[in-house]
């Protein structure tokens, strides 16, 4: 990646691995941003290392990088990760436009409100669609949050929070009924989703740790039993 | 070793503010117990007699500045030279107390002061880090060293940020020590001090009985030197605390990591070090919603201060102990308010903190101002004094941005309050039943279903944390799933730990015999 340096071609990830603290590594680390984007990967230890060299020299801080990370951030759910960026941003940096509408989106997925997510995202489409799989992202969130809470979800339920509709909606359950174990049900009033048992839409499933005793505090009593 | 004499140079003596008693201060003027004291201090280092020099640095030196040095600096370490052959790191440990003594005594210190107590650390620390020590020194002054260090960091960033008031005079230092606890050779000094001392592989090697650290609390029984390697240690939690104040919670988990908490560990040898590796570990994992990490940890340490908090009344640190102590029960307050644990906290702990807290506590569970207010107001007394690293622009106009850090993460934190307020009244209608539909609650709540499925979500994604390797793990006091339109709630049933019990028992058991044992030897 860094192949374009003629001497030493330390990868992104080890120049913050040798030195963490280092300013000179700043270009490096908005380039590498920019390549997360576009190859759809993520390194949260390298963005908050570049948000940390921001912070000590407030002059080099570009607002374009800076909403990139956050974005990449957001598409990280249920990681709080956003809010980890957020607590290193200054707050009059915190106050431009486009910021304070990432804010009201992170609002909104921290609380599941996924309709009024959907609405404000689309507001601000340009931004979004420049970062390759944010859509996915947020709707892997999603059915992340309703796998944790229903056994079986109404299929309005679900549309609502993917932002997903109709005849697409159908393609996207059936590859989900092909490829996560999801099963489809006629409810009462809607068609309904069997989400894949988990130990936290099914709290009987939670192993029982209670009793069970670390190995370390079994050896405390060896010397007694020897 | 003749060096020490030309490093001063063109320094000014330190000179307090104000009149009294610090007029009279002679630098140069070392009393015969001063001698005394630097005489033994040296020959004991010298010596490599730990105990000793434990003795003298935690009774000695405190006892002299109480008599002698109420408020103005001990003598320069030019005056002290001829008493220690003017050993050059002699004199640098010697300069360390010295400024640590004119921190806790003789504030406001200026700019320069400021300076030349980094450049002392500077030339210390280089020194440890180019191997050339041999000296042995105790634990307790190895980690007032890097907390030290952090804290005159930390004072400073404070200090200059309160542009406001400074006078000329006190702007054109600034100016002239620019260089001074710049954050990058703060943080590049620890960071030095960990990769140098190979501190994590030693501890990784130390697992697979390998080698010996923390069996021997840091020390080298063989007689080598301990210095670099327990600087190196207590600097990952120098680094935990600097990404605290910096708001860098992540960064500062990763730091301690090599460092299990789980078991004894040189940490905890030191009260001032065990106080505040689990402080900054809990609140960096509150910040980062693991409340339940935070809870465990907290609860073992206030238990610990409640049983051990009597052997160290007499210790300088014990008014640090004290008020760590509160910010501790502060932030458990916090947690437990957010997300009930009940079941965590022991019974000693629970007592304290219902005889501080339960009025607040009870607040922080509704839905309102109040509430809010409750929160606010703990978090402020109990959070770290968060700074701003980067330096002043002195061509502006002069304002004090000294709060601004804090005031960052006070919002942040009441954002994260503010998208959970909700939960406590779910949890105390989800509690009355075994299944309700979404329909009928949302009546008793009073609200639309949409919003009542939105709250439940939330409730579930919050209580939900990530752990430190992208597991997802519940920290609910109680659960429940939907189906379809019913919720359907789980009581978590409250398991007593037999097996724990017994092994407490068998060992307390065992200790009872051999002290049954002792008195009939006698």
């Amino acid at each position: 990646m860094a192949s374009e340096q003629p001497a030493e071609t330390y990868t992104v990830e080890e120049l913050v691995a040798v030195n963490p603290y280092n300013p000179d590594i700043l270009n490096d680390l908005e380039l590498f941003v920019n390549e997360q984007v576009s190859s759809k990967t993520y390194n949260l230890d390298a963005n908050l290392s570049l948000l940390r060299l921001y912070q000590f020299e407030p002059e080099r801080l570009s607002v374009q990088i800076v909403a990139r990370i956050l974005i990449k951030a957001l598409m990280a759910m249920p990681a709080p990760d956003f809010s980890l960026c957020l607590f290193l941003i200054p707050e009059h940096v915190q106050m431009e436009e486009q910021f304070k509408t990432m804010i009201v989106l992170s609002h909104y997925l921290e609380t599941g409100r996924f309709r009024q997510f959907w609405d404000e995202a689309s507001k601000s489409r340009n931004t979004l669609d420049a970062v390759p799989g944010f859509e996915q992202a947020i709707q892997s969130y999603a059915i992340h949050v309703l796998s944790l809470t229903y056994q079986k979800v109404p299929r309005p339920v679900l549309a609502e929070a993917i932002n997903i509709e109709g005849l697409a909606l159908d393609k996207f359950m059936e590859y989900h009924a092909a490829n996560s174990g999801w099963v489809i049900e006629n409810g009462t009033r809607s068609q309904l989703i069997v989400l894949p048992r988990n130990e936290f839409n099914h709290p009987e499933l939670k192993k029982n740790t209670a009793d069970t005793v670390p190995f370390e505090h079994v050896t405390r009593i060896f010397p007694i039993l020897s | 070793m003749a060096s020490a004499y030309d490093r001063e140079d063109g320094l000014a003596p330190p000179q307090p503010h104000g009149g009294g008693p610090a007029d009279a201060y002679d630098p140069n003027y070392v009393p015969d117990s001063v001698k005394t004291f630097v005489v033994h201090l040296y020959r004991h280092i010298r010596d490599k007699n730990v105990y000793e020099i434990h003795q003298m640095y935690e009774g000695g030196f405190q006892r002299l500045s109480d008599r002698l040095f109420r408020d103005t600096p001990w003598p320069s370490a030019e005056a002290v030279a001829p008493y220690c052959d003017g050993d050059h790191v002699f004199l640098l440990l010697y300069r360390e107390l010295w400024y640590r003594h004119a921190y806790a005594r003789l504030s406001p210190l200026t700019a320069s002061h400021r300076s030349e107590s980094w450049n002392n650390y500077c030339d210390l620390f280089s020194v440890v880090l180019h191997g050339v020590v041999n000296m042995q020194l105790p634990n307790q002054w190895l980690w007032d060293m890097v907390d030290e260090f952090v804290y005159q960091f930390q004072s400073f960033c404070q200090y200059r940020a309160k542009l406001k008031n400074k006078t000329e005079d006190e702007l054109q230092q600034l100016k002239q020590f620019d260089k001074a606890w710049n954050v990058y050779g703060v943080l590049n000094y620890l960071q030095a001090l960990v990769e140098k001392s190979m501190i994590a592989q030693i501890l990784e090697r130390e697992k697979e009985g390998l080698e010996s650290f923390t069996a021997t609390d840091g020390y080298d029984y063989q007689g080598g030197s301990n210095v670099l390697k327990v600087l190196g240690y207590y600097s990952m939690i120098g680094l935990l605390r600097i990404h605290c104040l910096l708001g860098d919670y992540h960064t500062g988990l990763k730091c301690l990591a090599p460092i299990n908490l789980n078991q004894q560990g040189v940490y905890t040898i030191v009260i001032g070090s065990h106080i505040s590796t689990i402080y900054h570990y809990g609140f960096a994992n509150l910040m980062m919603r693991r409340y339940v990490d935070a809870t465990k940890e907290f609860n073992k340490i206030l238990l610990y201060i409640i049983k051990y908090k009597q052997y160290h009344q007499k210790s300088p640190q014990y008014d640090q102990i004290l008020k760590k102590n509160e910010q501790m029960y502060a932030l458990l307050a916090i947690c437990l308010s957010l997300c009930p644990q009940n079941k965590l906290i022991d019974e000693n702990v629970s007592t304290q903190l219902k005889e501080k807290y339960n009025d607040k506590m009870t607040k922080m569970q509704r839905f309102d101002d109040e509430a809010y207010a409750a929160y606010d107001e703990l978090f402020s007394y109990a959070c770290p004094k968060f700074i701003t690293p980067s330096p002043p622009v002195l061509d502006q106009p002069l304002t004090n941005y000294n709060q601004d850090a804090y005031r960052l993460q006070l919002k942040l934190f009441l954002y994260e309050v503010k998208q959970q307020q909700l939960l406590s009244g779910i949890r105390s209608y989800l509690k009355l039943y075994s299944a309700i539909t979404i329909t009928k609650l949302a009546q008793y709540m009073e609200m639309d279903e949409a919003t009542l499925r939105s709250i439940l979500m939330t409730y579930k994604h919050k209580m939900h944390a990530v752990d430190s390797n992208g597991k997802i793990v519940s920290s609910a006091d109680f659960d429940f799933y939907i189906n379809e339109d019913v919720i359907h709630v789980v009581e978590s049933k409250s398991t007593k730990r037999h097996g724990d019990y017994f092994l407490r028992q068998i060992l307390k058991f065992e200790e009872t015999i051999a002290e049954l044992d002792k008195v009939q030897l006698d």
